[in-house]
């Protein structure tokens, strides 16, 4: 309750910030506005204000602060104006329209899933290798690691071009990006995971005189999987932003990275805005089921 | 086809060293730890050049590695240019002035209870989100040079950097933090000598989380607009040429500009948290 309550505030406190930042960005454009409409602002040529600071702007002409939570097309739309886009292109637009959230955000949700499942298949199998063989674990588990500190998402538009220029297009190439993305976190966190019981445990199971597949089914597979939930979460977010970062290079028609693109082109920052928190809520969601999936599993294991 | 042939008993040989060196009687020694990765990565290599020869692979679709290193020779000065752009000011940039700031405003977030739970979960949410995606805006505001990227680099390493340190700030338990106490010793003091070393391995960790992602968003946010230099720049501008050689080339100074970025965070903490279990391995 008292956390709650914290949050709130924090969260009040951010969006006060964000009224007032408003202000200041979006000042020369309203009274640029107010010019053309045949107001009096100070000082009165655009060439003059230019150069002036946007605190004394604001200063002198008191009376446009409020229009500047209503722009056009502001430099900082205000938070209200976002959620409004939000509102109109989710509930309000038909799905099948292109101009629908929900419709971008299902180009890229699928792109991501495929991506993901990918990804963490092959990760999952990659570990059980690793942990199963010396050989691959001292030749690839370096590798692995090293990649991590790679800025893969560099390859992405040469992934997208390559794959276009053997004929493969559509969802497929946003996958791999995202698969390749999700693909080393979780066989990290994999082989941590099932290297987790300790020697103890692989110990009793010998006594037991269980074969190595007995032990991978009934103990290994079993102790890994709170390090396999911990590792899918950060996946799925990788997942996304690989799938946004996959529709930038292109010029796709279709997906929160196409409507980035397109709003970046076009100086609609509202649109960028709203697809941002658009795919925010999503990578929130996508987050929040697999915690809500680990806590139910977790809780029949009896972990 | 002899070249595939070659490159299938290339792959058999180089497994096969691997195997007897992985299973053989050095294998916990630390040169066979280094080498068996090493001729794993070189396996690889004379495989994807045997291939990409044999299969008569189109340039197109996948350059041999002896082209790109070749073409990374040729282009020193062009990649070099990108290099200062991207990473030094970019990158490098932001990262400073991100993590610095973070690391300031987790030390006057802890010293409130109220503001730590507060904004712990609100960090932890954000650090979770697309936050490349910020990058148009970005650009849009702060114009096409260095400047903006360096703004998506602070925007995206703040919130990692700051979560783990101010989790790192509230390692010390409660009896060493009453020690200091009947030391009679000041925040300041107490802050320096025991709450600052003992969060420095999670310091560290946001540091050395933040190098990869200032990499992505520097190199990410130069494909929003960029002047007609940096690594983003190249990359996407020798896509729609096909000159995909300059591409890898630049992947290539990627991949050595973040580990070494990487590498140096991690080799000063290994001096700095000498102490720390995870270190004395």
């Amino acid at each position: 309750m008292k956390s709650l309550l914290a949050v709130l505030t924090v969260l009040s406190v951010i969006i006060g910030l964000w009224y007032a930042a408003c202000v200041p960005m979006n000042i020369k454009g309203v009274l640029d506005q107010a010019e053309r409409g045949g107001e009096v602002v100070e000082p009165a040529t655009p060439k003059a204000r230019r150069d002036a600071s946007a605190i004394g702007l604001i200063v002198k002409n008191t009376f446009v602060i409020s229009r500047s939570w209503s722009v056009e097309r502001p430099r900082l739309p205000a938070p209200h104006q976002v959620l409004d886009e939000l509102w109109g292109t989710t509930v309000e637009k038909k799905i099948t329209s292109k101009r629908s959230l929900i419709y971008h955000g299902q180009v890229t949700l699928s792109a991501t899933l495929l991506g993901f499942a990918i990804g963490t298949g092959l990760g999952i199998l990659l570990a059980v290798g690793i942990v199963h063989s010396k050989v691959m674990d001292m030749s690839v588990m370096p590798w692995a690691i090293v990649s991590q500190t790679i800025p893969i998402i560099a390859l992405a538009p040469m992934i997208i071009v390559v794959l276009y220029s053997i004929g493969v297009q559509g969802i497929l190439p946003k996958a791999i990006i995202a698969a390749y993305l999700s693909f080393f976190p979780v066989v990290v966190g994999m082989v941590k995971g099932l290297r987790s019981p300790d020697g103890m445990q692989l110990d009793l199971l010998r006594t037991y005189h269980a074969s190595t597949n007995q032990g991978f089914w009934k103990l290994r597979l079993p102790s890994s999987l709170p390090y396999l939930f911990a590792s899918l979460k950060i996946a799925i977010a990788a997942s996304l932003v690989g799938a946004i970062v996959g529709e930038l290079p292109t010029g796709a028609v279709a997906g929160f990275g196409a409507r980035l693109l397109a709003g970046s082109y076009y100086g609609q920052t509202v649109q960028i805005w709203s697809a941002l928190f658009a795919a925010a809520i999503l990578a929130a969601l996508l987050v929040f089921i697999l915690g809500l999936l680990e806590r139910l599993i977790l809780k029949r294991m009896g972990v | 086809m002899m070249l595939v042939i070659c490159a299938v008993i290339v792959w058999a040989a180089g497994w096969w060293m691997n195997v007897r060196l992985a299973n053989g009687r050095y294998a916990n020694q630390r040169w066979v730890q280094l080498l068996v990765p090493a001729i794993f990565g070189a396996t690889l290599l004379l495989i994807w050049e045997l291939l990409v020869r044999g299969l008569q692979v189109p340039l197109v679709i996948l350059p041999a590695p002896s082209l790109i290193a070749a073409r990374f020779g040729e282009s020193l000065d062009l990649l070099w240019a990108d290099f200062v752009q991207t990473i030094l000011k970019g990158a490098l940039g932001g990262y400073l002035i991100g993590c610095g700031a973070a690391f300031v405003m987790a030390i006057l977030v802890d010293r409130s209870d109220f503001l730590r739970r507060g904004l712990l979960p609100v960090g932890n949410f954000v650090a979770a989100l697309p936050i490349v995606g910020t990058a148009p805006i970005l650009v849009m505001w702060f114009g096409f040079d260095w400047q903006s990227k360096a703004a998506v680099v602070v925007v995206m390493v703040f919130f990692p950097m700051l979560v783990n340190t101010v989790a790192g700030l509230r390692e010390t338990s409660v009896l060493q933090r009453d020690l200091m106490q009947t030391y009679a010793a000041s925040y300041g003091q107490s802050f320096l000598k025991l709450r600052l070393p003992a969060a420095l391995p999670f310091i560290f960790n946001g540091l050395k989380i933040s190098t990869t992602l200032a990499l992505i968003g520097a190199i990410v946010a130069e494909f929003f607009g960029s002047p007609t230099v940096g690594m983003g720049f190249r990359i996407s501008t020798s896509v729609g040429q096909l000159a995909l050689d300059m591409v890898w080339a630049e992947i290539v100074v990627a991949a050595l500009a973040g580990s070494l970025f990487y590498g140096l965070v991690a080799l000063i903490e290994k001096r700095s948290t000498f102490w720390h279990p995870s270190q004395r391995g």
